[in-house]
């Protein structure tokens, strides 16, 4: 069993976790995942490691609410236990010493640019970091990468707050700057990482995105997480996660998204019935 | 001894079997084994041969005659003591061997008639030291050496147990959360109940073996940290096979269209027989492709799962097929339908890029080639499409790349299998064996187990713990080295 050290709640839909995980921290690198099964029956749900401290021994979590079992996460409070924790998996971020690097994190993506952003600190890389949110209210983090970058844009799409736009708007305008760029990292939704390859891929700028293609086992055994690059299948959960963005058949990977669609909404209904069962005391 | 009255039976004694249209609905197991009568009966037919063929057709050497003299003359715990000295799993092994092509092959009883059931009887015995938990508890005196062992699928269990048994600490890393490799996550419980493999997973146990599970090696501890901060002084690789193969026609990105690997991890391993969180994401109508263990697995346990329609397609003929005919048996008694001799060409999928159909082209077998085997060829002009809303590839692995990527001087082949000392089964280097499906590529579970039994002798031999007297005592040390299976 693993123990939740710490919660915060970011937004309704948004949380971290710090997980006392001392042999997962030692052992991450920027770029690489975990996977949570929370109970026996339970899926393995992978999740990006958005920080570790290997002085303490933890490793730290970022989820956001998207169907049953991240919903069920969101009911466990700091001081609990889940079952199973599984990591660190997938290949490290490729962090090589660069002159410039523009970091692009859209949502959730965020996080898991924290860790890169510090690995490429440590080898003195300049770096930009842009960070878009929809609203005000969803937004996490901005100290602390702040502190790291030295250049942080954070874009909101309804200009609640820093500036109005998307990371897209802000890539063009960082890219059409003075300072050349030697390399883009992106990570968030498919939609956003897709939008900053087809920006790169003119400037010919080296461009990774980091993959969240379904995946069961997480070791490269099921090949549920397949993936298109430059007409070959490759494995996220072993290639990856960090792909070359413009080799990615991203229009593929969108529809392969939505190959549970049907059960993930069953599921999460069934889910909701059994809570509200449990909460009127008819079921244990 | 001469033994045996006038009659000796020329067919085996058939082995109960849940009834076909009853068993297509559940997980419970199909063969249901034999009544201590009825193993008796078939124990008889054995003539007990002082040379005995079959032997040599076990890739472990078991005493077959031996333990089926004991089972005749009802001492099980004597019987299912030569089977354990041999064979780690008899009553894994007595379900799942390839008996046919074996140890029963080779019988002597097979040239008049059938041969004896030589797996059934060992599934007997085995099922009863499971039941009995005549696991033995060995008080091996501690060396004070320690292995780590990477992978708990039969090569790995065999390691660890001849290990064990010699006073060696051993801990068992498992990538997974569940333990058994294949046995648990691959071959469904209606050939294999989970039951059999827990209580082999608790005999370990109580041979003293730690099993970490979750720990997946080359990724949260290298092999190199293992030998050298974590205190092992070896370390075994039975990682098992990999990735699963696609055959790169158009429309195999297609919503609906998984590897066997994929939909039994699902099942199985997810326990979504059991209807746990985990979606399986099949249909209705259900077309697996390859005709080996591994679909027909699939295959079945999609009806199971509920699918209305399953349909096998194989390019050449039943003939060729790599299943057990038991199983093949199984599945068309099941329901199942088999298109032999087609070849798909191309996966037709719908606007929300869901797979609605495959089109196939029909073979023909050519004349025979210097091999004498013919080969498949299309036949021009007959295409043809057959409706699916789900397609599952069965047409085997490639080597899983985690531990070669994270371990520098390892070698490997060029399919990324390891190389090994057929002897020994060590690595290219000192104090790193390996042996299974990492080695060989896929294969058997008495070949996994096998080879765990030789590496666990090159293991104890590189440690300076080999006991000379034990040689050639059928401890392992007489088993043939196994190279590459097929
Ligand atoms: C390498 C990787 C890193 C990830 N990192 C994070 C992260 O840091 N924070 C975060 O909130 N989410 C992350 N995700 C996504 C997260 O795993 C899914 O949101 C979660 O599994 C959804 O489960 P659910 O039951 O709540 O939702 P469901 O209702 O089951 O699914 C909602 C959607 O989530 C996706 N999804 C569902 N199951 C899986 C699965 N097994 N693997 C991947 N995606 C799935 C699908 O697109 C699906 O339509 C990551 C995914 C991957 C593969
Ligand atoms: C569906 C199916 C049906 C089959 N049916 C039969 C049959 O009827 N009869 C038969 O004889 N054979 C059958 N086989 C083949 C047989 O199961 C395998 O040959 C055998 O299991 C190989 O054993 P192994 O120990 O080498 O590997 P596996 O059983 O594959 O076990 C390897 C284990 O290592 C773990 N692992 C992998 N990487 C790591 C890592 N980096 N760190 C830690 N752990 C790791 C895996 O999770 C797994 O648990 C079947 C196979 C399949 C897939
Ligand atoms: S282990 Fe397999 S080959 Fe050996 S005797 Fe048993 S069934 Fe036959
Ligand atoms: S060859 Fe057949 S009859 Fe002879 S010992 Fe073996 S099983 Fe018995
Ligand atoms: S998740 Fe199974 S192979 Fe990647």
């Amino acid at each position: 069993m693993f123990l939740i050290l710490k919660k915060e709640v970011f937004a309704p839909d948004t949380f971290l976790w710090e997980v006392a995980a001392p042999e997962i921290a030692d052992a991450a690198e920027a770029g690489q995942f975990a996977m949570v099964r929370l109970k026996e029956g339970g899926e393995r749900i992978p999740l990006t490691i958005a920080d570790f401290d290997r002085e303490r021994g933890t490793v730290t979590l970022v989820v956001k609410v998207v169907g049953r079992s991240t919903e069920e996460m969101a009911t466990y409070s700091a001081g609990e236990r889940f079952l199973d924790f599984i990591g660190p998996l997938g290949a490290p971020t490729q962090v090589k010493g660069k002159n410039h690097i523009v970091l692009v994190g859209g949502g959730l993506g965020v996080a898991p640019l924290y860790p890169i952003l510090r690995s490429f600190k440590e080898l003195g890389s300049g770096t930009t970091t842009i960070l878009g949110f929809r609203t005000r209210n969803q937004i996490f983090w901005e100290e602390r990468f702040r502190l790291l970058s030295n250049q942080l844009l954070v874009m909101t799409e309804d200009g609640s707050y820093g500036r109005h736009g998307t990371t897209i708007d802000a890539l063009r305008f960082i890219l059409s700057g003075e300072v050349p760029v030697d390399e883009v990292m992106t990570v968030g939704p498919i939609g956003m990482m897709q939008a900053v390859a087809e920006v790169t891929r003119p400037l010919k700028i080296p461009t990774f995105a980091s993959m969240n293609s379904i995946m069961v086992d997480g070791i490269g055994m099921c090949g549920s997480c397949r993936i298109t690059v430059e007409g070959k299948v490759l494995f996220a959960c072993v290639d990856g996660p960090d792909m070359d963005a413009h080799k990615v058949d991203f229009e593929e990977l969108k529809v392969r998204q939505n190959r549970f669609k049907k059960e993930e909404i069953a599921s999460l209904k069934k889910y909701r019935g059994e809570c509200a069962l449990k909460k009127e005391g008819r079921i244990f | 001894m001469e033994r045996r009255s006038k009659t000796i039976l020329r067919q085996k004694v058939a082995m109960p079997e849940a009834p076909a249209l009853e068993r297509r609905n559940g997980f419970q197991e199909v063969s249901l084994g034999y009544t201590p009568e009825l193993a008796k009966v078939e124990a008889d037919r054995c003539l007990l041969c002082k040379k005995p063929l079959c032997v040599p057709g076990c890739p472990v050497a078991i005493d077959i005659p031996g333990f089926i003299r004991q089972l005749s003359d009802g001492n099980l715990p004597a019987a299912y003591e030569i089977l354990k000295r041999s064979n780690p799993l008899p009553a894994v092994c007595g379900r799942v061997c390839p008996q046919e092509t074996q140890c029963e092959v080779k019988c002597v009883m097979g040239r008049k008639g059938e041969p004896v059931a030589i797996g059934r009887l060992e599934r007997f015995v085995g099922d009863w030291g499971v039941a009995h938990g005549a696991a033995e508890e060995v008080e091996a005196r501690l060396t004070g050496k320690k292995v780590a062992i990477v992978g708990s699928g039969p090569a790995g269990i065999a390691c660890a147990q001849d290990l064990a048994r010699a006073g060696v600490a051993v801990t068992i890393y498992e990538a997974l959360h569940e333990v058994g490799g294949v046995l648990v996550y691959g071959i469904p419980p209606f050939r294999l109940p989970r039951k059999i493999v827990n209580q082999e997973i608790e005999g370990l146990k109580r041979l003293g073996v730690r099993i970490e599970r979750n720990k997946v090696i080359g990724k949260i501890f290298t092999i190199e940290q293992l030998l050298h901060t974590k205190g092992f002084d070896a370390v075994f690789i039975g990682t098992g096979a990999g990735l699963p193969k696609f055959m790169g026609i158009p429309g195999e990105h297609l919503n609906g269209v998984m590897s066997a690997n994929e939909f039994l991890t699902r099942v199985n391993l997810m326990h979504g027989y059991e209807k746990a969180d985990t979606p399986i994401g099949m249909g209705d109508s259900v077309i697996v492709i390859g005709a080996g263990n591994t679909a027909l697995d699939a295959a079945r346990t999609a009806l199971r799962m509920g699918a209305k329609e399953v349909t096998i397609v194989y390019r050449r003929t039943e003939k060729e097929s790599p299943a057990r005919l038991e199983e093949l048996r199984h599945a068309t008694e099941e329901g199942i339908q088999f298109c032999w001799l087609t070849q798909p060409v191309r996966l037709h999928g719908d606007v929300n890029g869901s797979v609605v159909a495959m089109e196939c082209l029909r073979m023909e077998l050519g004349e025979p080639d210097l091999s004498g085997r013919r080969s498949p060829r299309p036949v021009t002009g007959s295409e043809f499409r057959i409706q699916a809303d789900t397609v599952i590839y069965a047409l085997g692995t490639v080597a899983n790349p985690i531990i070669a990527r994270s371990t520098p001087c390892l070698k490997v082949n060029q399919q990324g299998y390891l190389e090994i000392d057929p002897q020994t089964q060590m690595t290219s280097i000192p104090g790193v064996f390996a042996g299974g499906d990492i080695v060989t590529g896929s294969a058997t579970v008495i070949l996994a187990l096998g080879a765990g039994r030789r590496a666990a002798q090159g293991i104890l031999q590189y440690l300076g713990l080999s006991r000379e007297e034990e040689r050639g005592e059928g401890h392992g040390l007489t088993m043939p080295a196994v190279s590459r299976a097929g």
